[in-house]
């Protein structure tokens, strides 16, 4: 039998790969854009087992919600990657410092 | 009138100040020309109602600023030393003027120019007709203002700049006396009116004041401090080091500034609080004494100086301490006299070196000169009359008032007064000499001059010549008009109570003292001659004889090099030290630097945490997020 326990020990295992994948990665852009993309799902993963749990629909209402925007925020994101490409002819993590002040 | 006469120039310089740019220089030189001539003829017509028997007029013009009872007003004293000094004032400003019409006729800043000329005038008219001891102060820091910029007239010259700073300077020293002796006045008499000081000088006679454990006489110290500004004003000994280098301005400045009026403002001073010197006993003997030894070290000095300017300063100078040993002596009017005449004659000097200098294309090395007087013979009459002047020639306006303080110092009867005496005779024969080297240098003998210059050396225009005119015919004729009025029979009646005149002091020199002093004249006449006319390698074989001598006098006596090493060094030392370590080092290196340093090192290492790496940011946003929750889980 799955319980609600399993549901939130599997988000909680895709969030920190999601997380680690963030910084731990020193190539490639696209690997961080993906990371971001398991952890809004490990917390759609989470609004709908507690929304099944507790019998409440506003939850998978929500999750429709995230993905909604996950899904415009990944497409922007990968805009923007093409845009950099073309500027600077790399996307490797550890030489883009733009940033700095 | 006096108010006409006092503040024309004030108006002439207004004119030039703030619509000067807005005509021709020509408008301007004719204003303050004319207007300095008006001031002029009503100052005369004022000194002839002065002749007679008149009081002591006071014109109160406004109230200046009343502090308890402290008061203080802007008014005009007019008496016969006051209306002198007008005459002086005014007749030698008016030919300045109009001579600096020609002179300068090839600068480009002429409205500054007689803008400034008039300041200056209207400063030291308002110095000689206060009728307290601040306007004074005010007309006194007002000449000292108009001489650092007329001083400084070519900015563009280094030397002119550093000339101008040093007379402001070596001023500041006297005018700090000055100022805490009016405060002493004022400390004692509770009052800095003239005619308050006066009535009350005598109970003071034997007050003292305690200082230090020391107890000083009361009007000993007054004294004292207010001839300290005069000894700054007047360039006597140990104040003197910036009068020949102001000769760096331009030449009538010179004349009228540092030979004719501002320069005698020390005596006018003495002269006008003489109800008080006379009271005085033991700074008169330091009067005396200072007045006797500027004659005789400026004489020493002048002897081989070969800038025609410098040697005419120094002759100022030495003329200046004549004054003060008169009145240190008590001889009041003969000092004054002196002045009066002094203004006419070294004007009138200055002016013709001036002139000399403007016909040799601004060459003032007497060595370069010679054989003039044939290119410019007006301006080498000129010259004569005025050293005859200075030397006393009989019948000269020099001979009386020159001849007046031997007398005084002979009749007095102290070994001051006879030291004085020995100096002034022995002062005489000097001027004499280098009067007369001048004389030769510049416009006897051959030219050493190269030919081009000699050639084209020519005689001023109109506008110099006149002024010269003017002054020759006052330096010849002023002694012999008003002898009797300010040393002879009509004294008591002429100076009333505008200054002390002692009782019966009128006598003439035993007829062997007249040979003396006679004979003393001729001597440093025959000298020169000898040496400067007929001798033409006698100067080089005397210089290299008498060398220490020689470059003693040569270099001044080395005061310059004394002051720079006992004053200047450890003052710039000093200030160095408190530049560099108290203030950059302390100061600012705590304050304002310290902290801005501080800032930027910990700005900067701050700026490390911006490393422009994503996962940087990323990590430091979930490091927060992290402490967030748990902050909210467990509290």
């Amino acid at each position: 039998m799955i319980y609600l326990e399993h549901y939130l020990f599997l988000a909680a295992i895709i969030f920190t790969i999601g997380v680690l994948g963030i910084f731990l990665n020193k190539k490639n852009v696209i690997i961080i854009l993906m990371s971001i993309e398991l952890i809004l799902l490990s917390v759609n993963i989470n609004l709908i087992s507690f929304s099944v749990f507790l019998n409440d629909i506003s939850g998978q209402i929500f999750a429709m919600l995230t993905l909604t925007v996950a899904a415009a925020e990944a497409a922007i994101g990968l805009a923007i990657l093409v845009v950099f490409y073309r500027n600077l002819g790399s996307i490797e993590v550890s030489k883009i410092n733009k940033l700095k002040g | 009138m006096a108010h006409l006469i006092i503040f024309l120039p004030l108006i002439g310089f207004l004119f030039c100040f703030f619509f000067g740019k807005f005509f021709n220089f020509k408008i301007s030189q004719i204003i303050t020309t004319s207007f300095l001539f008006i001031s002029a003829i009503l100052s005369w017509i004022l000194f002839f109602s002065f002749l007679g028997e008149k009081d002591t007029e006071v014109i109160h013009i406004i109230n200046w600023f009343t502090s308890g009872n402290f008061v203080v007003d802007w008014s005009i004293r007019l008496d016969a030393l006051t209306t002198t000094m007008f005459i002086v004032v005014c007749s030698v400003s008016a030919c300045v003027h109009l001579y600096s019409v020609g002179y300068m006729n090839e600068d480009p800043s002429k409205v500054r120019f007689m803008g400034y000329l008039s300041l200056f005038t209207f400063f030291m008219l308002m110095l000689v007709s206060s009728n307290n001891l601040l306007q004074m102060f005010f007309g006194w820091e007002g000449v000292g203002l108009a001489s650092y910029l007329l001083i400084g007239f070519w900015y563009h010259k280094p030397s002119a700049n550093n000339a101008a700073i040093k007379a402001f300077l070596v001023n500041r020293v006297g005018d700090f006396g000055y100022a805490l002796g009016i405060a002493g006045v004022f400390f004692i008499f509770g009052s800095i009116e003239f005619d308050v000081i006066f009535n009350n000088a005598e109970n003071f006679k034997d007050h003292s004041i305690p200082f230090l454990g020391l107890s000083f006489s009361t009007i000993d110290l007054l004294c004292f401090l207010l001839f300290i500004g005069a000894m700054g004003k007047s360039a006597q000994l140990g104040l003197h080091t910036w009068l020949p280098d102001a000769m760096e301005g331009p030449t009538p400045v010179s004349a009228l500034i540092h030979a004719a009026t501002m320069v005698t403002a020390g005596v006018f001073l003495v002269a006008r609080m003489s109800p008080l010197f006379e009271y005085a006993i033991v700074t008169n003997l330091f009067i005396t004494f200072i007045g006797a030894a500027t004659a005789i070290f400026a004489a020493t000095i002048a002897l081989t100086q070969n800038d025609i300017k410098r040697v005419i300063a120094y002759s100022t100078c030495s003329q200046l301490g004549y004054m003060f040993f008169a009145a240190g002596l008590g001889a009041y009017n003969a000092s004054i006299f002196h002045l009066m005449t002094h203004g006419f004659f070294k004007a009138l000097l200055f002016l013709s070196a001036g002139s000399v200098i403007h016909a040799m294309h601004h060459e003032q090395d007497m060595r370069k000169m010679g054989g003039l007087f044939k290119k410019i013979p007006f301006t080498g009459t000129m010259m004569w009359i005025g050293s005859l002047a200075i030397i006393g020639f009989p019948y000269f306006s020099g001979y009386y008032s020159k001849e007046s303080i031997l007398e005084n110092a002979y009749y007095s009867n102290s070994s001051m007064a006879t030291f004085a005496y020995t100096i002034g005779i022995l002062t005489a024969l000097l001027t004499a000499f280098y009067s007369w080297r001048l004389l030769f240098m510049t416009f006897h003998g051959e030219t050493r001059s190269d030919n081009k210059t000699y050639d084209h050396a020519h005689e001023s225009p109109l506008a110099m010549t006149l002024p010269l005119a003017l002054l020759a015919f006052g330096s010849i004729f002023v002694g012999m008009f008003f002898a009797d009025y300010y040393i002879g029979k009509m004294q008591y009646v002429f100076w009333g109570d505008s200054l002390v005149v002692h009782e019966g002091k009128h006598y003439y020199l035993p007829f062997i003292q007249t040979l003396i002093v006679k004979s003393s004249v001729a001597i440093g006449v025959m000298l020169a001659a000898l040496i400067y006319f007929y001798k033409n390698n006698l100067p080089k074989n005397l210089a290299h004889n008498l060398d220490p001598l020689y470059s003693i006098s040569l270099n001044k006596w080395y005061v310059d090099e004394l002051y720079n090493s006992i004053f200047i060094k450890p003052y710039f030392l000093l200030a160095n030290l408190f530049w560099k370590k108290g203030d950059e080092k302390i100061i600012d290196g705590y304050g304002p630097n310290g902290i801005s340093k501080i800032v930027a090192l910990t700005s900067n290492y701050l700026s490390r945490f911006q490393s422009g790496y994503l996962y940087h940011y990323a990590f430091a946003m979930l490091g927060g997020l992290v402490i967030i929750l748990t902050w909210f889980i467990y509290y």
